[in-house]
Order: C-alpha cells, then structure tokens, then sequence
C-alpha cells in the first residue's frame, strides 16, 4: 500500500492505494499523522478509489486520525468509496461521523 | 457431507502473511468458481480471522497460526487456529464494538465482519491454550454449476 498527499488550500487530499489491512495500517498511520501535525493542514480528505482490500484494521486508523484532527478543530471526509469497504464503513457506524462522497471535489467543496 | 478438496496452512504470525492467507484461501475456493463478490468476502473473513490470531492470540509475539480450508461443492468451511493467549468471554468478544485493545487503535469490529460476509462462524476458545475461529460459507452464485465434479 502507498499514499500520495497533495494540499488543496488547507485540506489534505490523502489518496490511498493498495490494500489496507493491520499490515500496512502502521505505515499509512504514520504517513498521515506527520502530515496533519504540519500547519498548513486543518481538513482531511482521505480518497479511497484505489484501495482494492480493506478490513477492519482501516477503520482503526481511520477512526484514530479522526481524533486527532476533531481535536485540532479540523474536518475529515471520504472520497471514492466502493460497495464493500462502505459496508464495513457502514456497521462501524463510521459514516455517522464523516461523510463519504463521490469525488474528492466534492468531498472539498463541501468540507 | 464430505468435502471435495482440503487444504492446510501453517504459517508463523508475521503481520506480512495476512495478505499471503488470504490470497490462499481466495485462490483455493476459487477452484469451486464463486463470484467476484463471494471471493472478497472469503478474503475480508480470513483476513480478520488471522490478524485476530497474530495481534490477539500471539500478542505480536512469535508463534504458528494454521488454516484449514474444506471445499464443498458449493461452500467452503476454513478454520484459523492459534495457541495464544484464548479468550475468556467468548460471548463478550462477539459483540460489535468490543476491543481489548483500544490501544492498539483497533475498532472491535473484526467479528462482526466476519458474520456479516460469512454464513456461520464459530469460536473455540480456552484461556492459556488458544482459539480456533471456524467459518462457514455457501455461494449461491455456485449452487447447482458443479454437478460434474
Ligand atoms: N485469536 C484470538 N485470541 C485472543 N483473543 C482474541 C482473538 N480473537 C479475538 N480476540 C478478542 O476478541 C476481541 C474482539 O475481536 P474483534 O476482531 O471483533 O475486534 P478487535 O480485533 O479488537 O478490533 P478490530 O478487529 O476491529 O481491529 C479482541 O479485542 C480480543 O480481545
Ligand atoms: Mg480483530
């Protein structure tokens, strides 16, 4: 799994691709985590169009980075997500958190 | 009901053979030709089932994690054992939400996934001794199409 990080204004576009599980979590944890504590980050967009394989070792990261980034009186939002992983989103009750959206445009303009 | 096809794994609890376990049992029921949907739901239930047993059951520490996967005509039965750590409220554990380990950052939800993309899972556990977790699935995609096996 990689991340490709773009700054759109002062959101975050974090673009994940590959398979997520509790193997590449700590990875993506980190990546993200270096990222938000810069002060040019106040939202995060996380695009999930590329992910082929997640389970529920994403939703921890996921839910973990939410935390922090309520904790800065910042945003997060979803992008991209297919059938599956928005079922797992879905039980986790993650989507009454944050909402998932088309595209990352759409996920910005309505941050 | 006898199966058609048995396969056994045994792997050391290495975070990396969590992808490798699931690509396993994804390619062998695919010998029964699931669909797309069906396979994923094999790989998601197989993936919890071992990242339980490697952050679980071994607590990251080094052990054997062993996949028994039993093909059907038309279902597959995979069983993911360690002999870890065990669980002593089997029932509690079940439950959406419940983590021992919010620490870890883990959500407690990989036994809800596991029901919800499989038919019937099963936990054996015994404190000090370990647990096996045994799911079973039936594809409808498939019920029917292998009569000539
Ligand atoms: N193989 C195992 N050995 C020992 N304890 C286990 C094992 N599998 C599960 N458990 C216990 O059951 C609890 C619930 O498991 P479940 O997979 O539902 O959630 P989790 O692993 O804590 O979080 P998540 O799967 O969402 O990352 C775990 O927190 C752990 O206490
Ligand atoms: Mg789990």
């Amino acid at each position: 799994m990689n991340i490709r990080l773009t700054n759109r204004g002062n959101t975050l576009v974090a673009a994940l691709n590959g398979e997520l599980d509790h193997h590449t979590a700590d990875y993506i944890r980190q990546k993200l985590d270096a990222e938000m504590l810069k002060s040019t980050t106040k939202n995060v967009v996380l695009d999930f169009s590329k992910v082929t394989f997640m389970d529920s070792s994403g939703i921890g990261v996921i839910m973990g980075r939410y935390k922090n980034i309520q904790k800065l009186n910042g945003k997060m939002s979803l992008a991209g997500v297919n059938e599956r992983i928005r079922r797992i989103f879905e039980m986790s009750g993650l989507l009454k958190l944050m909402s998932a959206y088309d595209s990352i445009d759409e996920a910005i303009n309505k941050m | 009901m006898n199966p058609i096809n048995e396969v056994k794994l045994e792997f050391v609890s290495k975070s990396s053979n969590e992808a490798f376990a699931r690509v396993v049992a994804a390619a062998f029921v695919s010998q029964i030709d699931p669909n797309i949907e069906e396979l994923a739901d094999v790989k998601t239930a197989v993936s919890e089932a071992v990242t339980n047993a490697i952050i679980h059951g071994y607590e990251n520490k080094v052990g054997l994690v062993k996949m028994t996967c039993k093909l059907y005509e038309d279902a597959v039965e995979i069983s993911v054992t360690d002999e870890g750590k065990g669980i002593e409220d089997i029932e509690k554990a079940r439950e959406p939400m419940f983590t021992s380990r919010p620490d870890m950052e883990r959500s407690g939800m990989g036994f809800t996934v596991m029901e919800s993309f499989m038919d019937k899972v099963e936990v054996v556990s015994e404190v000090g001794s370990g647990t096996t977790v045994t799911m079973f699935k039936t594809f409808s995609s498939v019920r029917g199409k292998n009569n000539a096996l």
